[in-house]
């Protein structure tokens, strides 16, 4: 998280609500470890990446929906090997957990 | 933001070593306690008998640099699934300690930053050991190799490297002594197989036994046939990740099985 933290203060400082996504765990092979952290404010504007570009789109899409009360915090899966993960999946064939929450900690 | 956020980014920009725990799935998601070494908690995961689990728990991942999602029962209980936490630990970063400011250690250095080591740069003679020849490196320290490691040897771990590079036994063979003394994870010595031979040599006259001579990864770097000091850099950093891992870094292609 330590890469995206001036562009949380700065968010911050301008009063945005922002979401943080981290990685929490990876299932076969993923380009980012646990911990691993983007995060997306309520413009839409995005720091940091939690893969190698494959899934931070739909993160983004995520993320907006929990700001506007669609979805709450919690844990979201992207990848090949599971039934209920989403349609975007990682190229290099692994399976990333995600959580989800607004940064109001 | 509240008081948890400020700690953690606080600590983080600070290097100094942290863990935050966060509820991922349970009665309270997104509750938080963050976990410093030697220091009292902030915030809480809703239980207080969770959070002196976790607090113990997340303790022992920081000291591993680990993170991970771990599970327990609401109220702390082992081999229960009631609250799952994501542990996310901030070690301290790794160090690579570099005896020699030689041509090597420049691109060495930089390798290393780029791996995220802190990289110490020593050399005992004061015009190659600069802040100017190493501006990559986080320190650049003038001194013997067996002083320093007197005084930071018990830092290093399983996670750290020492790289001697200055091929001059006058400076190999105490900067090796003192460091298989130590637990750093990976001990590299940079020379051809004859100066290698002749090193080992001295170093048994030096009272080394077989074991800690062994320890030694020399001639250093893996067989990738590299040349120039960037290519040798990379070679050498390859085999501290293969020690790491401990694999025998054959090509990916001819192999079978799980690449992570």
């Amino acid at each position: 998280m330590l890469e995206i933290l001036d562009d949380l203060d700065r968010w911050q400082r301008s009063s945005k609500r922002v979401v943080v996504a981290r990685v929490v765990d990876i299932e076969g092979s993923g380009p980012r470890d646990p911990g691993a952290a983007m995060a997306v404010n309520e413009d839409g504007e995005v720091a940091g990446s939690v893969s190698g570009g494959c899934v931070e789109g739909a993160v983004v899409g995520e993320a907006l929906q929990l700001l506007e009360g669609e979805r709450g915090a919690g844990v979201v899966t992207f990848g090949f090997s599971d039934d209920e993960a989403f349609a975007v999946g990682l190229t290099c064939g692994g399976t990333i957990h995600l959580f989800l929450e607004e940064l109001n900690w | 933001m509240g008081s948890v956020y400020q700690a953690f980014s606080e600590a983080l920009r600070a290097e100094v070593p942290v863990s935050l725990a966060t509820v991922i799935d349970g009665p309270e998601v997104g509750a938080k306690l963050l976990v410093r070494p030697g220091s009292d908690t902030i915030g809480s995961l809703g239980n207080v008998g969770l959070d002196r689990v976790v607090e113990r728990d997340a303790l022992a991942e920081l000291q591993a640099g680990r993170s991970g999602v771990r599970h327990y029962g609401s109220h702390g209980e082992a081999r229960q699934a009631d609250v799952s936490v994501f542990i996310e630990s901030r070690a301290a970063r790794p160090q690579l300690v570099i005896f020699g400011a030689v041509d090597f250690t420049r691109s060495l250095a930089a390798q290393g930053k780029l791996l995220g080591y802190r990289v110490i740069v020593c050399d005992a003679r004061e015009v190659f050991a600069t802040k100017r020849r190493f501006p990559m490196a986080d320190e650049v320290v003038v001194d013997w190799p067996n002083r320093l490691l007197d005084r930071i040897g018990h830092e290093l771990g399983p996670r750290d490297a020492v790289c001697v590079l200055t091929h001059d036994n006058k400076f190999d063979v105490p900067a090796i002594t003192a460091a298989v003394k130590t637990d750093v994870g990976y001990l590299g010595a940079m020379g051809s197989r004859r100066t290698t031979d002749t090193r080992n040599q001295r170093l048994r006259e030096v009272g080394l036994a077989d074991d800690e001579i062994a320890r030694v990864m020399a001639p250093i770097g893996l067989d990738i046939g590299s040349r120039s000091p960037e290519e040798t850099a990379v070679s050498i950093v390859a085999e501290i990740i293969a020690h790491r891992t401990k694999r025998t870094a054959p090509n990916l292609r001819d192999g079978e099985g799980a690449i992570h």
